[in-house]
């Protein structure tokens, strides 16, 4: 057991693989080729239409302890990845792992298939119930927590391999031409499905709605998929995507969100070319709104928004406030319609989007992220994996890409929520080191990291509450109480990877 | 103060608690809180305190907490045993 950079004790191996404790953000190097996988010759006539899932998951000549992704952009609607679990158990399979983009609440519905042993490893954090019971020590499933640019990485480098992607395909041809902005499971963007498209050993389109050839537009193309299912129903279009997003009605939030533009303001990037990432948190909408008005004070025209966009970022592209929209993942009905018809908005790769091993991913051209958390420390790590509880409910999501891309990475959060005080003296579980987190704004307050001199003393000069991270944590500790800390075994039941693979954090069982 | 029948205050609201008393001979003290690991010691601190401050030597006191802070605790507490001690 070594300590990493941070101070968290990081074992040698886990699970027969040897850990790399993690040092800094920027210095991990690539020292592998691409992953790469063997050629096919498809001749005119061939036919890549599968009559079902298990017709499909027969050709891919599956193996007891291989790997199966979907993508998460179905979220909480997504059918597929339950399908798949129950036909891979029916085959008398086990020891396989999910290597999918996110798991989300809808796939409690595998708990089963995990006490079975069908599943024994989900290789990208979870989203809800399994990471709870695994935090209890209720289900035993290695979970390996990896952000969207670190989850690119690992399929690009290898390190984990896909041997068979099912691709959700809200429209897809007969030769697996697809896109995810036509039929009733329409999500929009695929970013996430690209990676797997290209690097999976064998890749499979599930549709819902299989049109006449050619699929328009292409987002994934004909020549990286070898079959094509149809299947009745993709998912519940309702849960898809949340039909709205909305700015909180909060007066804190509303006054979190205020300072935070002004901070935007404040540190000189919000000037002709602003680029901007937000969540579809209703804080963060808050804070796109006041960047907005602005923006129109001041006759600014962005470059570009970027992330899970929403429908309030749709309405900034179409009213001139960015000429581009990056967008890996679409969070309500306005995305997918905008992605749709706007030239500007892009569908873009997870890879182009946040992995730290390519020739430069997006994340690296963010001025400003608008970020949450579950915890900060007085050393600016943030926490949004587990909960104060302890237990593994969220996954990383772009927070430590974009932290470490964006020139600002600003975290909103109530100073208090449910009587637990936002700054700790360190965090549960490190997500995202202090070194790529530069503001942390609450109502009662706002901390700036130490290299940040400059930007401090303009928000002193505007009068706004700057403190010392060590005071603020202290004032609101006297209001809350001192909490005391979760207690927890030795175990290991997650590791939390860094973007570029190195181990940031683990998370133990809680002890009951 | 004495508990002459059953009387409740507050919410289920995030940060705020419902306490709920009713007569008993004993004093007994059920603590419910979605903060309970991290912050049981101190909610059952301000509970013995608002209850000593109020004269309040028995009864059932149950408390479902949704992470409320200290002020809000005594404050629900004193409604609802006022309401429980109306002749």
């Amino acid at each position: 057991m070594a300590k990493n950079s941070l101070g968290r004790e990081i074992p040698a191996q886990w699970r027969g693989r040897t850990l790399d404790p993690y040092v800094d953000p920027w210095n991990k190097k690539p020292e592998v080729l691409r992953a790469t996988r063997p050629l096919v010759r498809r001749s005119p006539g061939d036919s890549k239409l599968l009559p079902s899932l298990r017709a499909a998951l027969d050709k891919c000549e599956l193996r007891n302890g291989m790997n199966i992704s979907t993508h998460h952009h179905l979220r909480n609607g997504d059918l597929l990845l339950n399908l798949l679990v129950k036909e891979l158990d029916a085959m008398g399979l086990r020891d396989m792992g999910i290597a999918s983009s996110s798991v989300h609440a809808v796939h409690a519905e595998i708990i089963p298939y995990i006490r079975k042993g069908v599943i024994t490893r989900i290789e990208t954090g979870v989203n809800g119930l399994i990471g709870e019971m695994v935090s209890k020590g209720e289900l035993k499933c290695d979970i390996i927590v990896r952000s969207h640019g670190g989850r690119a990485r690992s399929l690009v480098t290898g390190e984990v391999e896909v041997d068979a992607a099912f691709i959700a395909a809200p429209c897809c041809d007969i030769t697996g031409n697809m896109n995810g902005v036509h039929g009733p499971s329409a999500c929009g963007s695929l970013g996430y499905a690209y990676t797997d498209a290209r690097y999976a050993k064998k890749v499979i389109a599930v549709t819902d709605n299989l049109v006449r050839y050619p699929a328009a537009p292409i987002s994934i193309s004909q020549s990286d998929v070898d079959y094509v299912v149809q299947i009745e129903s993709l998912g519940d279009p309702r849960k898809i995507v949340s039909t709205t997003t909305r700015i909180t009605r909060d007066p804190a939030g509303l006054l979190i969100a205020k300072y935070a533009a002004e901070v935007i303001e404040a540190s000189g990037l919000l000037k002709d070319g602003f680029s901007f990432q937000t969540g579809a948190g209703g804080t963060s909408l808050a804070v796109a709104d006041n960047i907005r008005r602005k923006m129109t004070e001041g006759h600014i025209k962005g470059s570009f928004g970027c992330g899970g966009i929403t429908g309030y970022f749709v309405d900034m592209l179409e009213q001139g406030y960015f000429e581009t929209l990056f967008d890996v993942q679409c969070f309500d009905l306005k995305a997918v319609d905008s992605i749709r018809r706007n030239a500007g908005h892009r569908e873009i790769s997870a890879d182009l989007y946040a992995s730290p091993f390519n020739r430069g991913s997006v994340v690296n051209m963010l001025d400003c992220v608008i970020l949450g958390a579950t915890e900060v420390d007085v050393n600016f790590n943030v926490n949004v994996n587990t909960e104060s509880s302890g237990y593994l409910l969220h996954n990383t999501g772009g927070h430590c890409d974009t932290a470490a891309g964006a020139k600002l990475a600003i975290v909103v959060a109530p100073s208090i929520r449910g009587r637990l005080p936002i700054v700790r003296d360190a965090v549960t579980t490190v997500t995202t080191p202090g070194e790529t987190v530069d503001v942390i704004v609450t109502e009662r307050g706002i901390c700036l990291a130490e290299k940040h001199a400059d930007l401090r003393r303009e928000l002193i000069r505007r009068n706004l509450p700057v403190k010392d991270i060590h005071q603020f944590h202290e004032e609101i500790t006297q209001i809350t109480g001192t909490p005391r800390p979760v207690e927890f075994e030795d175990d290991i039941v997650a590791l939390i990877e860094y973007r570029d693979g190195s181990i940031i954090d683990v998370v133990r069982r809680v002890r009951e | 103060m004495h508990i002459r029948r059953k009387a409740s205050s507050g919410t289920m609201q995030s940060s705020d608690l419902m306490v709920t008393v009713e007569p008993s001979d004993l004093l007994q003290i059920e603590i419910e809180s979605t903060v309970k690991k991290q912050f049981e010691h101190l909610i059952r601190a301000q509970i013995t305190a608002t209850l000593e401050h109020l004269g309040v030597t028995t009864g059932r006191i149950q408390i479902s907490d949704r992470g409320a802070l200290d002020y809000a605790i005594a404050a629900r507490i004193e409604t609802a045993i006022r309401r429980a001690s109306e002749e």
